[in-house]
């Protein structure tokens, strides 16, 4: 049987202000092993510093953080998780000065990779995933912004890392670089690692996140899997119809298995109480001699759902946070040092679900 | 006495826990921080350019033309001022003063006693302005955020900026040193009896008294450079550190080379042990959130 999958990273009641001002506040959520966790929200709402607290960039105010079961925050903990994760921030962080493969080193070395052929070849072929390998040579002072992210996400991926933070990874990207991305992000996922991504582009997380952080103001107001957030705003499969006679809809309201009706000049909306009944509602409209001009079930996107998370905030603004699987799931248990693996090296603890 | 409140006592035993389980300390990311701010700074001849016309005109143009006119056009005005100049030096070095003629020891004199505050103002030049721009650079280009982010310890990027920093400013010595001994040696060596050039007291400086106040300037240009919030800043607030301390160490290598006996070797050793200090307590200014920008006062 197989159960929740373990979380990766973890925050716990977690408080970050600059200057007086909360940046995070009281954010709690987690991000499972092996998924990929979109956290969404406008600008400011405290992405960049949620990804900064989980590789200890930054040091929490109140809160615990863990990564991989570890404190990011001590300095052996730390170590340990940033030497797993790769980040790819919102700028590319790139020494304009130095050549794309000088780049490349700089962080291979600093991530323990070493130098020599091997290594350089290692990043070319970390390179090449994002078409950046022919422009090694050249001094990223050179490169277009394109180039630049490119070249950010192959030095982040460059030391195969376990988790991947990326913030923003598709601005300033062509489209079809941007889905060159998203398919990496999803190959990631796909050998096993996890990916937490910020975005502010609905679209981007859609149909990718296994997972969704929806933050505001610094807090998380929404969490959990979007099919199951979902199902709180649409409990009932609802299809959308359309017909060259629109009243000729209105006689579904009575109809076994509608749960509810509304149209709006010539588009009904239906509710149904099973997905199944949608060939059962066509057939019957048929056989009545309704002609139909559109017939489009409705499955939220995530921008649907984000909007409706928001409306939600505004009619009940200090209501508790949505959370599919219940807020008590990212409350941290006391930690250990970490248990020794054979070689030195430290073993993670993952906190179970 | 200073009373032991809970505050405090938690605070000491977080430093506690902090230093017990900090890894130790990787040289491989020391010297790759280093060597990567170095291959920066070589590719940056705006820098790199201004920097050895300096050590140029110190070490190279200056004595040459001094030296040539004294010994090679023997101009006797010039050979009388400077002779005169001499009556001013202490008896311990104007015993040193090798040469038969006026011109030799006028020479030797110029070239042993006279041009030590280039040894010093130098390196201490190139070194601050490299230092002055190491960390907040970092963060003007966004590419802190990259270190913090890294497996590396604050304590070995600052190492690693110590050493980019340093090296510039000491290799210049090195190599303006090698082209003055052969400068003196050539235009003077002949009037004096022979190669003569560096002198044990020339040794002294460059090995033990210089390289203390490099690093006493660095510690706090370094620091600056961590807290300021930009690199103008940096540099403007680093000139009002290193001036006095070219003023000791000019003074302290004037010491040195007019024969002043043991005290410059303990001068020296004070020095050093300052600059232990310094530079441990300068540990302290580089923080992931300062590389950030969002340290305090940034």
């Amino acid at each position: 049987m197989t159960g929740p999958r373990p979380f990766t990273v973890l925050l716990d009641r977690v408080d970050r202000s600059f200057g007086g001002r909360p940046a995070v506040a009281a954010l709690s959520f987690g991000a499972p092993a092996g998924a990929i966790t979109a956290m969404l929200g406008p600008n400011g709402a405290g992405k960049t510093t949620a990804l900064r607290l989980i590789t200890g960039a930054l040091a929490p105010d109140g809160g615990t953080v863990r990564v991989f079961g570890l404190d990011p925050g001590r300095p052996a903990g730390g170590e340990e998780v940033r030497a797993r994760c790769g980040v790819v921030t919102a700028k590319p962080s790139l020494y304009d000065r130095l050549s794309g493969l000088d780049n490349l080193r700089y962080a291979a070395q600093l991530y323990g990779l070493g130098r020599g052929a091997d290594v350089d070849r290692r990043l070319r072929a970390a390179a090449a995933q994002f078409g950046i390998d022919e422009a090694l040579g050249q001094a990223v002072g050179g490169y277009s912004t394109g180039m630049k992210t490119r070249l950010a996400l192959a030095r982040a991926v460059a030391h195969d890392p376990e988790l991947l933070l990326l913030d923003e990874p598709t601005s300033g990207l062509d489209p079809e670089s941007a889905a060159a991305v998203l398919d990496l992000v999803r190959a990631m996922t796909s050998s096993g690692r996890t990916v937490l991504l910020c975005t502010h582009l609905l679209a981007e997380a859609d149909g990718l996140a296994d997972e969704v952080v929806v933050l505001e103001r610094g807090t998380a107001v929404a969490t959990g899997a979007p099919t199951a957030l979902a199902a709180g705003f649409w409990p009932h499969p609802q299809v959308r119809l359309q017909a060259e006679r629109p009243t000729d809809l209105d006689r579904l309201a009575a109809w076994p298995g509608v749960v509810g009706y509304q149209r709006e000049q010539d588009r009904a909306v239906v509710d149904l109480d099973a997905a199944g009944r949608v060939a059962d509602l066509i057939l019957g409209l048929s056989r009545d001699g309704v002609r139909l001009a559109a017939v489009e079930p409705h499955r939220p996107t995530l921008e649907d759902l984000y909007f409706a998370i928001q409306a939600s905030r505004r009619d009940v603004p200090a209501g508790p946070s949505l959370d599919a699987g219940g807020p008590s799931r990212y409350s941290t248990p006391p930690i250990g040092p970490p248990a020794p693996m054979p070689g030195g090296a430290h073993r993670p603890v993952e906190v179970g679900r | 006495m200073m009373a032991v409140t809970a505050g405090n006592a938690a605070r000491a035993g977080k430093r506690a826990g902090g230093r017990r389980d900090r890894p130790p300390l990787r040289w491989g990311r020391v010297l790759t921080v280093a060597r990567t701010d170095l291959r920066q700074l070589a590719q940056a001849r705006d820098f790199w350019m201004p920097m050895t016309f300096l050590g140029a005109l110190f070490y190279a143009i200056v004595p040459a033309v001094l030296l040539i006119t004294i010994g090679r056009i023997g101009s006797v005005e010039v050979i009388a001022r400077v002779s005169g100049a001499l009556e001013m030096l202490p008896e311990a070095a104007r015993s040193q003063i090798r040469g038969d003629s006026a011109a030799g020891q006028t020479g030797y004199a110029l070239a042993v006693f006279l041009f030590a505050p280039m040894a010093v103002i130098v390196p201490l030049t190139i070194s601050t302005a490299v230092g002055a721009a190491t960390l907040v650079g970092e963060r003007e280009r966004g590419t802190g955020e990259f270190l913090a982010h890294s497996p590396a310890a604050a304590r070995e990027i600052y190492l690693g900026k110590l050493i980019a920093s340093l090296v510039p400013g000491y290799g210049t010595v090195a190599v303006g040193f090698g082209v003055y001994s052969m400068i003196v040696n050539v235009t003077v060596g002949p009037e004096v009896g022979g190669w003569f050039f560096p002198t044990a007291q020339w040794w002294v400086m460059i090995l033990w008294v210089l390289p203390p106040f490099l690093a006493i300037c660095l510690s706090l240009v370094l620091r600056l450079s961590a807290r300021v919030s930009s690199t103008a800043a940096a540099q403007q607030a680093s000139g009002l550190v290193s001036l006095p301390l070219i003023g000791i160490a000019y003074s302290q290598a004037t010491g040195v080379l007019m024969g002043a006996g043991w005290l410059p070797l303990w001068l020296g050793a004070g020095a050093w042990a300052v600059a232990l200090i310094s530079l441990t307590r300068g540990m302290r200014a580089v923080t992931r959130s300062r590389l950030l920008g969002v340290g305090p006062g940034l």
